[in-house]
């Protein structure tokens, strides 16, 4: 089990989407975990042929505890599947279940069995010579019972913000930023293409962002074990906010790589589906940065909370017109406040400066950026 | 295409529940922003316009936008499209 977050401990197996003697590239997705933030598909690290699927749905894995075996190159993945003991029980007392034939149900377990909707083939008996009880199935009506995602979603975000607020030496800095000429050049290309290839602001936020974390690379990474490790691309974590409440942050990855259609293209996939419940696993662990771009809500500045264990948080507020100074004239332009918060055991004020003084100056090359 | 408004008004509506299904258009005020009242962020709204694109093939430009501020605004705007495309 993969941890998928600072704050994630473990996660409730729902369903495998390989199976034994199948081979599987470094990257695929076999399964799908429930966490805190919703449904993970879970993308495997090690390419092989999957021997043994130990997990189960409904269970629930800690982090680093075993899932499956893989056979790697010139391993035999028969025989690893074959030396291997059966995965233990997973739920009730640990009484062996009957040994062959029919389940052994009273009537009364059975009625309730119907009333819960609970398929009795499921149910693992606790009573003596392996009888189904009432208390059985009711445990078992519990487990599948989906957990409540709100409620857990709270605690996610509780327990890793409560950890950056306890453990980072946050500071903030602002700047305003002129994007008059970025979004005059973005309306223009979006009014030369058909809809469904328009660029959001957003995205083009994102692409300076990481181009300008090449300036500066010790706010990319994570601080952990006491040490600061670089990030080993611009995975740039989008915050999401949820429909009814919560947020989510993926990744993109290695978005100072991709033309601004592509990040478009990638952007628009990862909104959807992390608004419907469907991330992958290295989406949930990789980014390096969280960005935050809390414009459409009407605010002007937001100063981030980092994720930890990441060092850095980059804020973008709405854009507003104001009255902007330019060779000695006063003239109507877009504005909006661009935020760090980064961690002072990592990086100090000047060089976050830097960080913004950057982004500033692509902003005002918008054709670098395409 | 020849359509009423309230044809071009279900589509709308129907744009609108596919990227916030939740919305309750008893409650919605006709004649406020839309998108103030039901969280719609501009990726939302895009995906808005793209389904209605679909449905009626009304491209709306983001020059626009601002006419596509409440419900009955945006339907006289997308009428207005549809008599002269």
């Amino acid at each position: 089990m993969p941890s998928l977050g600072a704050d994630m401990e473990d996660g409730s197996f729902i369903e495998w989407h390989a199976e034994p003697g199948q081979s599987v590239a470094r990257g695929q997705a076999i399964c799908v975990v429930e966490t805190q933030k919703g449904a993970v598909e879970v993308e495997i690290w090690e390419a092989g042929v999957l021997a043994k699927l130990i997990a189960s749905p409904g269970q629930k894995i800690p982090v680093g505890q075993v899932m499956a075996l893989v056979a790697t190159a010139g391993e035999d993945w028969k025989a690893i599947a074959a030396a291997v003991p059966p995965p233990p029980a997973v739920t009730g007392s640990g009484a062996p279940p009957p040994p062959s034939g029919r389940v052994k149900v009273s009537p009364a377990a059975r009625r309730r069995a119907e009333e819960l909707g609970v398929d009795l083939a499921a149910v693992q008996p606790s009573g003596a010579h392996g009888a189904i009880s009432i208390a059985d199935v009711e445990l078992a009506a519990a487990a599948k019972k989906p957990p409540d995602r709100q409620a857990g979603m709270r605690d996610a975000i509780a327990a890793a913000m409560s950890r950056s607020k306890r453990e980072i030496p946050h500071y903030y800095l602002a700047s305003e930023i002129n994007v008059e000429r970025a979004m005059a050049w973005l309306e223009k290309h979006n009014a030369a293409v058909p809809i469904g290839e328009r660029v959001l602001f957003a995205a083009l936020q994102l692409k300076a962002v990481a181009c300008a974390l090449r300036e500066t690379p010790e706010l990319n990474g994570f601080y952990q074990g006491g040490a600061f490790r670089p990030g080993t691309g611009m995975h740039l974590g989008v915050a999401v906010s949820l429909r009814g409440g919560g947020l989510v942050a993926p990744a993109l990855h290695d978005v100072d790589k991709q033309s601004l259609a592509d990040l478009m293209t990638g952007l628009k996939d990862l909104l959807r589906r992390a608004r419907s419940g469907q991330v992958r696993s290295s989406e949930m662990a990789d980014p390096t940065i969280t960005v935050t771009n809390l414009g459409d809500l009407g605010v002007d500045t937001v100063f981030g909370v980092i994720y930890p264990p990441q060092v850095a948080l980059v804020g973008i507020g709405r854009s507003t017109v104001k009255p902007w100074v330019t060779d000695g004239a006063i003239v109507p332009a877009r504005i909006v406040q661009a935020t760090l918060s980064a961690d002072h055991r990592v990086s100090d004020g000047m060089r976050g400066a830097r960080f913004l003084v950057e982004l500033d100056r692509l902003f005002q090359q918008p054709e670098s950026l395409a | 295409m020849s359509m009423s408004r309230d044809e071009v008004r279900k589509a709308l509506i129907d744009s609108i529940l596919a990227v916030a299904p939740e919305a309750d258009f008893s409650q919605l005020r006709p004649d406020r922003p839309v998108r103030g009242q039901l969280d719609i962020d501009s990726f939302d709204f895009l995906t808005i316009l793209e389904h209605l694109h679909e449905k009626i093939g009304v491209d709306v430009p983001e020059s626009d936008y601002g006419k596509m501020m409440t419900l009955d605004g945006s339907v006289d705007y997308l009428m207005r499209r549809l008599a002269r495309p």
